[in-house]
């Protein structure tokens, strides 16, 4: 029995050995993989590192890197209220349906009967998408209900609201031209008195819209490249500064990427910076202006909120700043990087 | 190590700093420059720091040719040399370490090996206790040691320096001296160039004697001089092979 026990004592020992053996063999792979992640690792601090000496450089300057930051900031916050403005246009617009509406007032004499058979002949009409006729009464129903005149109304003895037809038109007609043209065309009917085109301001909105995209799109491309230089310029006077040390680290091996890499740090942080500044400048704004928006909105009977930055427009603001620093450091750091040698 | 084959420099301005210069220093060999202002002595050390290019002629360090080393290829075959300036080129808005620490940084190497050779490299210049210290606030002969720690922090196999006596008395020209033999004494090989004819023949080590950039003609002796007190001597002081080649060259 005891010799059973013993042998079963040397298995589990030998068993043991061997895990630890394998395991052994594991910790060698892993320490012949080590090399490499050892080396990215060793990188990957050497670049934070890097990252926070850019950074501490930045901090030791403080007003001149307040100032840089500022010209970016409020370089990018323009093209961001832009966007954001724009994209409350948009938000505006389409709450509308953004399709051209025609009334037409009918003689008084017309009646409610004739109204509907004229609005299923104009239906039949290519450039009518739909015809809607309203009797007098809806007419009058209708005109309460959006107006403020229902007090006045009730003094009046009679309805003094004719028939209504409302046509929605085609999109295929909505140039300026043919919706003038088809409207004189409805204006020249018996029955009607006044043929009147409905939100036509929406077009003239969309037209305006459009417009706005083209600058804001032109504008920010502009300051872009402004960010661009004052970055460039604000590094390049730096390298200008540093001249002796770059030649130094020439001298003793360093290549243009590590030279390079703090002064395209620096681009990073200015940018970022800027477009830390850009947002908030925009946040401001637009509190600035909630309020009497909300308050406009209200007059006409909206319930129309002045919308804030989206995540994507924040995240792209940053990226920009981020972006257009680093590229304005490139530049200058490219061209003169390449002049100042060892001597 | 260092082979120099008919190499000459001449200016854009029409100067010719070396002529027809010929001569060759062995792995482990420590060797002096030596000649007058204008001789073309940091003509050559620029050379081989590839600061100049040679004119004509080949220059051969370390195996590479460094009339074919391509503007990419230079500072991998600059981390491979110490240089010792004689205006030290410190950087004075950084401390001690961090001058000390900029080869190894560059080479990429680990934070915890950079303190290590640091404060080995510190240590061998005796200026351990100055570690966070400005290299502005150092004497001339501390910012030189500073300099040489930096040129021999990442152990390279080839150690140049100009002038590294310049600027000191006579007692620190010994001791900084003394430092090269040390470096020399363990595999570097070492070439200084120096003005300071007296210095160079006490330490006894070969010589390479330039006027108006010609090697001049001399024996190929060592001269007379021995190092200093507790140095010990140079690997290989008299290589045949060079002196074969280099008849302009003195020992």
């Amino acid at each position: 029995m005891a010799a059973k026990k013993g042998a079963v004592k040397k298995a589990a020992v030998k068993k043991s050995a061997v895990k630890r053996g394998a395991s052994r063999g594991v910790s060698a792979q892993k320490a012949s993989a080590s090399p490499v992640l050892a080396g990215v690792k060793v990188d990957s601090m050497r670049r934070a590192q890097m990252l926070m000496y850019s950074l501490g450089r930045l901090t030791a300057q403080p007003f001149t890197t307040a100032l840089i930051i500022a010209v970016v900031g409020v370089a990018l916050a323009l093209p961001v209220a832009f966007s954001v403005l724009l994209a409350n246009l948009d938000e505006a617009g389409a709450r509308s349906d953004g399709r051209v509406q025609a009334s037409l007032f009918l003689e008084e004499r017309i009646s409610d009967e004739r109204a509907t058979t004229l609005a299923v002949q104009l239906e039949k009409k290519p450039e009518v998408l739909a015809a809607r006729a309203l009797s007098r009464e809806q007419s009058l129903t209708e005109f309460r209900e959006l107006s403020d005149f229902d007090a006045a109304l009730a003094l009046l003895d009679e309805n003094p609201l004719p028939a209504t037809i409302i046509l929605s038109l085609n999109d295929q007609i909505q140039s300026p031209t043919a919706l003038a043209g088809f409207v004189h065309e409805l204006q020249r009917l018996p029955e009607v008195e006044v043929a009147q085109l409905d939100e036509l301001w929406l077009q003239r909105l969309f037209a305006i819209v459009s417009l706005l995209k083209r600058a804001a799109l032109l504008i920010a491309i502009m300051l872009g490249v402004a960010v661009t230089i004052v970055v460039g310029t604000t590094i390049g006077l730096e390298i200008q500064n540093r001249r002796d040390e770059i030649a130094v680290t020439k001298l003793v091996g360093g290549t243009d990427a590590f030279i390079r890499r703090p002064f395209l740090y620096s681009g990073l942080w200015y940018g970022l910076g800027g477009g830390l500044l850009a947002i908030v400048l925009v946040f401001i704004a637009l509190f600035a202006l909630g309020g009497p928006v909300n308050q406009l909105a209200s007059l006409y009977g909206s319930d129309y909120r002045l919308g804030g930055l989206s995540l994507l427009q924040f995240l792209g603001t940053l990226l920009a700043g981020a972006g257009l620093g680093m590229l304005g450091s490139w530049l200058a750091v490219s061209r003169q990087l390449k002049d100042i040698q060892p001597d | 190590m260092i082979e120099f084959q008919q190499v000459r420099k001449r200016y854009a301005n029409g100067h010719e700093a070396l002529a027809n210069i010929n001569f060759t220093v062995e792995r482990g060999e420590m060797a002096f420059v030596t000649g007058r202002s204008g001789a073309g002595k940091s003509t050559m050390l620029k050379l081989l720091a590839l600061i100049e290019r040679p004119s004509d002629g080949e220059i051969i360090v370390n195996g590479h040719q460094l009339n074919k080393i391509t503007p990419r290829q230079i500072p991998s075959y600059r981390r491979g040399v110490g240089v010792i300036f004689q205006d030290h080129k410190l950087l004075n808005d950084r401390t001690v370490f961090d001058n000390v620490a900029l080869p190894l940084v560059i080479a990429g190497a680990p934070h915890r090996e950079i303190n290590r050779r640091v404060q080995a490299a510190l240590s061998k210049v005796d200026l351990l206790s100055k570690l966070r210290q400005n290299p502005g606030s150092l004497s001339t002969g501390e910012q030189q040691r500073v300099g040489i720690a930096r040129a021999v922090v990442n152990k390279p196999p080839l150690i140049l320096a100009d002038e590294p006596t310049g600027n000191l008395d006579p007692e620190l020209s010994l001791e900084v001296m003394r430092l090269f033999a040390n470096f020399n004494h363990i595999g570097a090989t070492v070439l200084i160039v120096s003005h300071d004819q007296l210095l160079v023949e006490q330490l006894g080590q070969r010589r390479l004697m330039l006027h108006e950039g010609r090697l001049k003609n001399a024996p190929m002796v060592r001269t007379t001089g021995g190092l200093p007190p507790g140095v010990a001597p140079a690997m290989p002081s008299v290589n045949p092979r060079s002196a074969g080649r280099n008849p302009g060259a003195k020992r």
